[in-house]
């Protein structure tokens, strides 16, 4: 692994484990987040603002009237060496209902053609695989996870949506993601999940966090339909899909 | 006494927010900071108002933000290069900005156009709203912060306190937009351009296409090639993050954008020069400085250093020891004093008054 320190302004910098979508790179971006979080706790990072986690980097939010980027980096230095060598975190587990085709998926038809399949073995293909949550981002709560199957995987569409809407399951390449608002979009929309990924009012407003794991489960319209009424009125709560695998708020509480 | 006015909104001008220091620790879910395209722009006019310096701001674009005092006086500032007018009981008073103003009950301000820069920003003083995950930042694309998580519309109306009396304030030598390099730290892609393409950045001359909001600013000119792959695994980018996406035109990020993004990034502009470029409007020219990540720090620690000599400098607005500004809020005097006062300008027509302007 080769960790590079890039510079990105004169109030944050990147470290950078590799340059590719790769768990062992998420890893290690995990591991120095996590020690920069208990470093910070501790307020031995005076200055430092936030830290963002990507697929392969962490980049670092400071305030340079209270600090500078070679301070930082040399409190950092020990944390880096630990972070290139660190395993997987087993984050939580997640099983979100999934409502496929027809309206909620309208191109789940296409991408069967698309892969020479019908349309329930891609159904089955994207239900079998538990997704890793490489990161959240470019929208608030929009969850980049992987793998999808090799068998599954379109490059994205020629032409994007102007219009996604909120909660569509979607994939492209070797990533799959839940759309948490209407926007613009360029993945193949397979199904439509209910669970609102994205609460303000929620101490912590993104339902997923980076090295979460996630698996879907198919649902019919009416279930469908039924969820997304109970979450509306308060009767159910976004915390029942969460499954209770070992270590499943370790990398919360870390936070 | 009655209950607390209220600040009407009877046109937002081209895009009006409410704003503040913005929204910290929250890019991890890909939540933008949002904030003050110029954050000293907020804090003289929260100064002159007398508000906490973070205390949330409208911020606008240009001219035509028209605001009214309901249910009593409310008092405001604007700071930026505007020009300003209060309307009120049949008669027009124009103002210069960077100085606060009593509107009394039902009378309208008014930015009529900004002579330079785009964004001016309007301190209210004691107007309340509830924070949404650390701040009062409008994020309208998340439907966080402001007023029911969005830009300003005619009609809404903002909490404000009643009007404090006493002395108006004023900045007596306020900051000036500047058409001077922009400067940039090279990186975190750097490494994705040539030499001679990196050279053509800081050599050539750019232009603020009309595709410049509070995301980011689209800019024209010299094509910066990328050496192998036009798109990286996506990573996080920052305020002020030069994209070149694959037609080789730098996109520069600004408060409100993406928290990631697969382009590669060439530089990225220092903080203290963010307002600047945020300030140049759509034709106008930019051209870039490379500077070390070390010199922007240090640049930082002196641009922080300059906003707090400007906000000490508001200074009660006092003219041969008769406080004008509470004369002509107390709307008993008549045309014949606002011609003689210092600040008095004949107003240029409104629709011919905003095209030479720039420079």
């Amino acid at each position: 692994m080769s960790l590079r320190l890039l510079d990105a302004g004169d109030a944050a910098f990147t470290v950078e484990f590799g340059n590719a979508i790769d768990p062992a790179l998420l890893a290690s971006v995990n591991a120095l987040d996590v020690a920069i979080a208990r470093e910070h706790a501790a307020c031995r990072l005076p200055g430092l603002i936030e830290t963002m986690p990507t697929f392969r980097s962490l980049t670092v939010f400071f305030d340079p009237l209270v600090t500078g980027r070679g301070a930082l980096i040399d409190a950092l230095q020990p944390l880096l060496a630990a972070a290139e060598h660190a395993v997987p975190v087993e984050g939580r587990h997640w099983c979100l209902p999934a409502c496929y085709g027809g309206e909620a998926g309208p191109d789940l038809t296409e991408t069967a053609r698309a892969i020479g399949a019908s349309e329930d073995e891609v159904i089955a293909l994207h239900c079998g695989t538990e997704y890793r949550v490489y990161m959240l981002g470019f929208l608030p709560g929009f969850p980049f996870m992987g793998d999808v199957a090799e068998s599954l995987r379109l490059p994205r569409r020629a032409e994007p949506r102007v219009r996604v809407p909120a909660g569509s399951i979607a994939i492209a390449t070797g990533l799959t993601a839940i759309y948490p608002w209407e926007s613009p979009g360029g993945w193949h929309l397979l199904g439509r999940c209910p669970v609102p990924l994205f609460d303000a009012r929620r101490a912590s407003p993104s339902l997923l966090a980076a090295g979460d794991r996630v698996r879907f489960e198919p649902v019919a319209i009416e279930e469908y339909r039924r969820i997304e009424a109970a979450l509306q009125s308060g009767e159910m709560d976004p915390q029942q899909w969460l499954g209770d695998a070992p270590g499943a708020d370790a990398v919360e509480a870390a936070r | 006494m009655s209950a607390a006015p209220s600040l009407e909104v009877v046109a937002p001008g081209a895009y009006a927010s409410l704003q503040d220091f913005g929204r910290r620790g929250f890019r991890r879910i890909g939540v933008p900071w949002a904030g003050v395209l110029d954050a000293r722009l907020m804090r003289i006019a929260n100064a002159l108002v007398g508000n906490a310096e973070g205390a949330p701001v409208i911020e606008c674009f240009d001219g035509g933000l028209q605001l009214a005092a309901r249910g009593g006086a409310v008092r405001l500032a604007v700071a930026g290069d505007a020009v300003v007018e209060v309307e009120g009981a049949g008669e027009r008073r124009a103002l210069g900005s960077w100085r606060s103003v009593t509107l009394a009950e039902d009378e309208v301000l008014r930015i009529r156009r900004l002579d330079r820069g785009r964004v001016a920003v309007v301190a209210v003083e004691g107007l309340a709203l509830s924070m949404v995950m650390g701040s009062a930042s409008t994020y309208a694309r998340a439907a966080l912060g402001g007023v029911d998580g969005r830009a300003l519309a005619a009609g809404l109306h903002l909490p404000a306190r009643a009007a404090s009396g006493g002395s108006e304030r004023m900045l007596p030598d306020p900051p000036r937009p500047d058409a001077g390099p922009i400067r940039v730290v090279p990186g975190p892609q750097a490494d994705h351009f040539s030499a001679a393409t990196l050279a053509a950045f800081v050599d050539g001359e750019y232009r603020v296409t009309t595709d410049a909001d509070r995301m980011g600013v689209r800019l024209e000119g010299p094509v910066l090639a990328h050496v192998g792959a036009r798109e990286i695994v996506s990573d996080a980018t920052v305020p002020g993050s030069i994209q070149v996406p694959g037609n080789g035109q730098p996109i520069v990020l600004l408060a409100d954008a993406q928290t990631a993004g697969g382009y590669p990034k060439i530089a990225t502009v220092i903080g203290a020069d963010i307002p600047r470029l945020a300030a140049r409007r759509p034709g106008e020219a930019v051209r870039f400085a490379m500077v070390e990540a070390v010199e922007g720090e240090r640049i930082a620690r002196a641009a922080e250093a300059e906003t707090r000599a400007l906000v000490a400098g508001v200074k009660p607005l006092l003219a041969g020891g008769i406080d004008e500004a509470a004369l002509y809020s107390s709307n008993l005097v008549g045309g014949v004093v606002h011609a003689l006062s210092a600040e008095y300008r004949p107003l240029p027509d409104v629709e011919t008054g905003t095209s030479k302007q720039s420079n």
